[in-house]
């Protein structure tokens, strides 16, 4: 079903959206909220949508044929959201279940304090960089940055893994460059780790069409925190 | 006895003569202060590990025990006073931050004891509510500027979504995990029959509660613990915390040690792992970015329930309210300076924010002058100690109160101040199974329901009193209250005359 939101604000737009399973909006041009907190549905839109695409996303499908804003996923609990393009600030927030996949780059924040618990494990993966503070305060999931059709030597922009205390994160390359915080490691990714990593960049691949061989054939960096409690020492009781 | 040695708090005092050597003591001290000697056949304590939290003495059948003060001080002058030094040894002898528990204890000025209530005499009587009809309802929520009308001439009664009150007090944020188990069932089911609501604070919403939704205030707050679609449609309102009284511009923090079980399947995350509340939303830096995540919930809610944000009162929150206020939001919750916390870090607890009173006069003054005060309902905490005070609140401007302190105490609480030991011996703030099953909740119900139906019938007089008959003419009703021994600002900042004017 097609659904031409071009005059509606974001209430009718998420009104029509509730009235229908599987729909595509085109003329989308910055409403906001779109899909907030919905499930059992695949949308797919064409033009730019507003500020917290997908918030409390919970089992809904959203595919953007174009770049997103701030705060996507925000609060996501399940589902999948894919950009065919770049996103903007916060994707992510606090998602604690479902997939992310950026073609191209992605703002400051992503991913910042993303969990996990039992069987949901969030993933994002952006193709291109990342701005700052990248998984800042991350307590599970999986961020992957893949720095593809950058010339950059930082794929990741300051203080990424800020507070992290949970989760991983993979980076391609070696990432001699990047300045992590004290409580993590930041190591090169073993065996094990690349049959993890060939496996979302091969999910990437199918969804945006390049060569998974051609992006594994990279050094690929893990970082993890060495704590899940990284304040323990820090009070006395009074 | 060596350097690091700091002298205890308390002194456990034993009548030799009554003591039967039951062992109750021992058995029911978390912290382990009382130990039988069995050789001696007598129980000594150990008073370094005394928190002075009464359990002992409220259960020794014998009334035994006392718990008085240690007299044993270190020399104090005016500067230095004995817990000041201390403090400066447990950083020397730890490097850590001090950490606190409940709200400052500080001698600051309390405005709630310095204000004075009006009765009527001789002119507009008063009136005896236990014969005549008082209204103890209210409705928090985003108000009509105007009447207006249908087409065929009625009253359009349409409201936007509203929380309906039986008296003007709720139950404030207490998370699953800083509290029992027992204490929020005690909570919920106490709502549910007082028709108020209480409030999950951020640690989600326990399985077992989801009936008492109705009554359930959910909160969302920067680490969006246990935040889902469910738990949003479960709760009868979204509380968007932005900031606690006790600990204004700073985030919260549950060591691992206490994610546990149910904690932990309640809080969405993995066991042992810390849950840590960022000081800021760090997708809100402004009144736009706040609009944005009210919305967001409104949104993801269908706009069913009202959204609430609560933050500490600081110095400049009356631009701050007057923000929010346009941020969309239906209920501001302001949290006063003495607010309480399971744990806070001292210097933050006891220094940063500003005395509810004076916070609530000057946002409810604000959002008049701006001509916005309908568009929000004003919700104040951080010390609400007794009806009086809640009929000053009323008075200085506030739709309704949150109480949290005062609810704890009813359920048991004896405001030793070490909620962040895990050790509460009245089964509160506490994991520990054991412990838990102190608190029963038939019974701290019924003590929150006594607790609110007193001061229900205390208002309904103190209304009375005044010649008032309606909650809703209280409100705002400065006239009614008088302050003393207050200087010129303190007045005017009240917006009340002094005493004798």
């Amino acid at each position: 079903m097609f659904i031409d939101v071009s005059d509606l604000d974001y209430k009718e737009l998420n009104d029509s959206i509730r009235d229908s399973i599987d729909c595509t909006l085109t003329n989308c041009c910055g409403q906001r909220f779109i899909a907030a907190g919905m499930s059992n549905k695949s949308i797919t839109i064409n033009g730019v949508p507003g500020n917290a695409l997908g918030a409390y996303l919970n089992g809904a499908t959203i595919t953007v044929n174009a770049n997103a804003q701030d705060a996507v996923g925000d609060t996501m609990n399940d589902g999948t959201i894919i950009i065919h393009g770049s996103i903007g600030d916060a994707a992510g927030y606090a998602m604690r279940g479902g997939k992310m996949f950026i073609r191209d780059n992605a703002g400051y924040r992503a991913g910042i304090h993303m969990k996990q618990y039992k069987e949901k494990i969030p993933l994002i993966v952006i193709g291109g960089t990342a701005g700052s503070f990248l998984g800042e305060y991350q307590a599970g999931g999986v961020i992957v940055v893949l720095g593809l059709g950058t010339q950059s030597q930082h794929i990741v922009g300051n203080f990424p893994c800020t507070g992290m205390h949970g989760g991983k994160m993979f980076l391609r390359g070696n990432c001699n460059n990047i300045k992590f915080p004290r409580q993590v490691s930041a190591k090169p990714a073993n065996t094990d780790d690349l049959a993890e990593i060939r496996k979302y960049v091969s999910e990437y691949c199918e969804l945006f069409g390049c060569n998974a061989n051609e992006i594994m054939d990279s050094p690929f960096t893990v970082v993890t925190p060495d704590s899940k409690n990284p304040y323990k020492q820090m009070y006395v009781a009074n | 006895m060596s350097v690091e040695f700091v002298n205890p708090e308390f002194e456990v005092i034993r009548n030799d003569n009554r003591c039967i050597a039951c062992r109750v003591c021992e058995r029911q001290c978390a912290n382990e202060v009382h130990l039988f000697d069995p050789d001696r056949g007598i129980i000594l304590s150990d008073e370094s590990k005394c928190v002075n939290c009464q359990r002992c003495v409220s259960l020794c059948p014998t009334r035994a025990l006392k718990i008085v003060k240690n007299e044993c001080r270190l020399r104090e002058n005016a500067n230095w006073s004995d817990s000041t030094i201390k403090e400066i040894y447990k950083q020397a002898n730890s490097g850590g931050v001090l950490l606190s528990s409940m709200g400052n204890p500080n001698p600051l000025p309390v405005y709630w004891d310095k204000i004075l209530i009006n009765a009527s005499q001789v002119t507009n009587p008063s009136i005896d509510p236990l014969r005549e009809p008082m209204e103890t309802k209210v409705f928090l929520g985003k108000k009509p500027d105007k009447i207006t009308r249908n087409e065929d001439g009625s009253l359009n009664c349409e409201l936007l979504t509203q929380l309906e009150l039986s008296m003007p007090v709720m139950f404030s944020a207490m998370s699953y995990g800083s509290i029992s188990y027992n204490a929020h069932a005690s909570l919920a089911r106490a709502s549910k029959e007082l028709g108020i609501f209480y409030n999950t604070g951020e640690g989600g919403l326990h399985e077992d509660f989801y009936c008492y939704g109705e009554n359930t205030i959910v909160q969302v707050a920067s680490g969006r613990f246990g935040v889902y679609e469910d738990y949003l449609e479960a709760g009868a309102a979204v509380e968007i915390k932005m900031g606690q009284g006790a600990k204004p511009g700073i985030g919260g923090h549950l060591p691992g040690a206490k994610i546990v079980g149910d904690v932990s399947r309640t809080r969405m995350i993995p066991e042992g792992s810390d849950a840590i509340s960022p000081a800021p939303h760090h997708d809100i830096y402004s009144i736009e970015d706040l609009r944005q995540l009210v919305f967001s919930l409104k949104e993801a809610t269908e706009y069913k329930k009202p959204i609430i944000v609560k933050v500490a009162a600081v110095h400049n929150i009356a631009a701050i309210a007057s923000g929010i206020a346009r941020s969309g939001a239906d209920i501001i919750a302001i949290d006063g300076f003495r607010g309480g916390t399971g744990a806070a870090p001292t210097r933050i607890r006891d220094n940063v924010g500003i005395p509810i009173e004076l916070a609530l006069a000057s946002v409810d003054q604000r959002l008049r002058d701006e001509g916005i005060r309908n568009n929000v309902s004003l919700v104040v905490g951080g010390s609400i100690r007794s009806a009086s005070d809640v009929v000053k609140a009323i008075a200085l401007g506030a739709d309704a109160c949150y109480i949290a302190t005062a609810a704890v105490l009813a359920l048991g609480c004896h405001l030793c101040r070490t909620c962040q030991t895990g050790k509460c011996n009245w089964g509160i703030a506490t994991q520990r199974p054991e412990l838990v099953k102190r608190l029963n909740p038939d019974m701290g119900a019924e003590r929150l329901v006594n607790l609110m139906t007193a001061w229900q019938h205390e208002i309904k007089e103190l209304m009375g009193g005044m010649g008032i008959n309606s909650i809703e003419s209280l409100r705002g009703n400065r006239l009614m209250l008088r302050g003393i021994g207050l200087t010129e600002k303190e007045l005017e900042i009240l917006g009340i005359s002094h005493a004798g004017e």
